[in-house]
């Protein structure tokens, strides 16, 4: 087999020109999908972290139809005390939960006492707000001298800055909110502005916060009452796992009219950035698409004129003796050796791409966002895949050449001019 | 028992409507450490004559007998693997693998036919490169050797796996007077060492001369 593979390298370094521009299109094709899936790959998970981490969460729980009419921030379909402890005890009981946290969403009137306006917000706890959105506090600016170290006090708010400019409203500035509760009464209440948040993409990214204890006096909640409950997981892989598990466990508690009384929804469905995401998914396959195109086409047209040049050469291997089959895995392991070099060099440019982009910088704008740093990274299981494909299409390639080769009368190859 | 039988072979090609006879109705025997040649004008038939012998091509009618095996019948595979074992090709255009040393070319139906352990194979090439005079020259690239020099290593490798039989098509159509006299002389030299029936063809007579047995082909029929 030594033999084969000596045999076989040699004849492609006896063509310097052709296999090394063969190889360079076959490496540039590697390099490109391993630079476009770090790059998309990095952008991808940096936009799920700062929905996941500022914002939305990982997961969500709800009572049962209260997603399907999110737009409307419906009061009425509130977790008690009894439902919220019920989930609670759930999620105690699963190790791959770390934090939770209980909020309420809520539409309001905000007034600066000269003009008002409806603001969206999102009741908080703060205290395990920040455990299951640490960057929560990443987009929020505060008054310099804020001495507390908690995301926000009662008797707080933090409103979106579009909201803050149209209604020329700065931190410290009073406000007045007010909510109608489930039953329609109205009641309003005297905040002070904590904070000015920055928007990120998607509805819930435009909410403002207040306490969540505020929320429910303002909504003149009798008992605590929450609208969702947010969770965050040990390790962000197991999210499939994990919702797998929870939603299962959920199903088991039916309400009076023998339904589910729980729905959970992981961030894919709560945001719309998730079909971004699918987007980059699907441009990384088209990607790797082309190149496992541009692997096949060369390799196969090297191959083929690599057998319509040799074919005196096919004809005295064939006279001598060696096997069809010989024959057959000269030109396979000539192919193999094509794919596999290339596989190797595109690899190392690749890889090396991946760590410069990391030393120098990319910063970027997606939005509103500003000098979002992208830090790329490729692991060992996508270059091995990458590697895989290149050499598996690199046989591909190589078998009808090969074939045609071996299947090569010595005596008509043996005239051929 | 001959080493070659050949009975009432005839070949005939088909190019569109027309039909070639190139062999009609040869029966011949060869013996065993023959030196023969087959001689005639081009389109004669000696190298279908060559290659049916050397099993690379079927007849149409009759019947072939080498070392007492009708190869005639024999499948692509069947054939490939007995040339391998039991015939060795020595070619006008010497072909020798242009990636491969002199002694990686003898050293190729060693390791790619018949799997010869490392330690015999380079015995058997010292051996037979010594004998063809080349063993000075094994580490040279058929490029870098001239037309003798190059038929040398083919010889070399023709007869490295010891074969009954070495056919070579025109040996010496490629090389000058003195090279072509000394390849037929070491070859007959080759034939006396090993026992190996060698079967050639030529057109120059000076060659001719040199064979022991030689064949005159008209029009396909042995005259």
């Amino acid at each position: 087999m030594n033999r084969v593979f000596k045999i076989a390298f040699r004849n492609l370094l006896r063509y310097k020109r052709r296999t090394i521009l063969t190889s360079l299109l076959i490496t540039f094709g590697i390099v490109l999908v391993i630079m476009f899936s770090g790059l998309a790959g990095s952008f991808k998970t940096m936009m799920i972290g700062q929905i996941t981490d500022s914002n939305l969460a990982q997961m969500q729980i709800h009572k049962k139809g209260y997603v399907s009419s999110i737009d409307t921030m419906p009061l009425d379909l509130t977790l008690n005390t009894n439902q919220y402890k019920k989930i609670e005890q759930l999620l105690s009981n699963d190790s791959e939960i770390i934090a939770w946290t209980p909020r309420i969403k809520l539409n309001a009137m905000l007034s600066n006492f000269t003009d008002t306006t409806n603001i969206r917000l999102n009741a908080i706890s703060p205290e395990s707000e920040i455990l299951v959105c640490p960057n929560v506090g990443d987009r929020i600016t505060f008054d310099k001298k804020r001495e507390s170290k908690i995301l926000l006090n009662k008797g707080e708010v933090i409103i979106p800055e579009k909201l803050a400019r149209g209604m020329k409203l700065k931190i410290g500035d009073p406000i007045v909110l007010v909510a109608n509760n489930k039953d329609g009464s109205v009641n309003g209440l005297n905040f002070k502005i904590a904070g000015i948040i920055e928007s990120i993409l998607g509805p819930q990214g435009k909410e403002g916060y207040m306490h969540i204890n505020d929320a429910q006096e303002l909504l003149r909640m009798n008992r605590p009452e929450v609208i969702e409950i947010a969770i965050r997981l040990h390790d962000f892989d197991k999210l499939n796992k994990v919702f797998k598990a929870l939603s299962a466990k959920l199903k088991t508690f039916i309400n009076k009219k023998g339904k589910p009384e729980f729905e959970i929804h992981t961030w894919e469905k709560l945001s719309p950035f998730s079909n971004i995401a699918i987007m980059i998914d699907f441009m990384t396959i088209t990607m790797k698409i082309i190149m496992i195109a541009i692997v096949l086409i060369s390799i196969l047209n090297v191959m083929m004129m690599s057998v319509y040049e040799r074919t005196r050469e096919i004809g005295t291997m064939a006279a001598i003796g060696t096997s069809p089959g010989r024959i057959m895995s000269l030109f396979i392991a000539e192919g193999i050796m094509m794919g596999l070099i290339s596989a190797i060099i595109g690899n190392i440019i690749g890889f090396s791409g991946i760590f410069l982009l990391n030393i120098y910088k990319i910063s970027f704008s997606f939005g509103r966002q500003e000098n979002l740093i992208l830090s790329p990274s490729v692991n060992i299981t996508e270059l091995l895949w990458v590697s895989g494909i290149v050499l598996f299409i690199s046989v591909f390639a190589s078998l009808q050449p090969a074939y045609k080769a071996s299947k090569m009368e010595p005596v008509d190859a043996l005239r051929h001019v | 028992m001959a080493l070659v039988q050949i009975e009432n072979v005839s070949k005939t090609y088909k190019t569109g409507d027309i039909e070639v006879k190139a062999l009609n109705d040869i029966n011949l025997a060869i013996e065993k450490s023959a030196f023969v040649s087959f001689v005639g004008p081009s389109g004669s038939g000696k190298t279908t004559m060559l290659n049916m012998i050397g099993c690379l091509d079927k007849p149409t009618k009759g019947k072939i007998l080498i070392d007492d095996k009708q190869v005639d019948i024999f499948n692509r595979q069947k054939r490939a693997a007995f040339r391998g074992q039991r015939i060795g090709f020595i070619f006008q255009s010497f072909n020798l693998f242009p990636v491969l040393t002199a002694y990686e070319n003898i050293e190729y139906p060693l390791v790619m036919i018949k799997n010869e352990p490392l330690e015999k194979r380079k015995e058997l090439i010292l051996d037979i490169l010594d004998s063809v005079n080349m063993l000075n020259q094994k580490d040279k690239f058929p490029d870098q050797l001239s037309g003798g020099q190059k038929q040398r290593v083919a010889i070399a490798r023709a007869l490295v796996t010891q074969p009954k039989l070495v056919m070579a098509d025109e040996p010496t159509a490629n090389l000058d007077k003195e090279s072509s006299i000394n390849v037929i002389r070491l070859m007959r030299d080759m034939k006396d060492k090993f026992s190996t029936t060698f079967i050639f063809s030529t057109h120059d007579p000076q060659i001719m001369e040199e064979a022991e047995i030689t064949y005159n082909l008209v029009d396909g029929k042995l005259s």
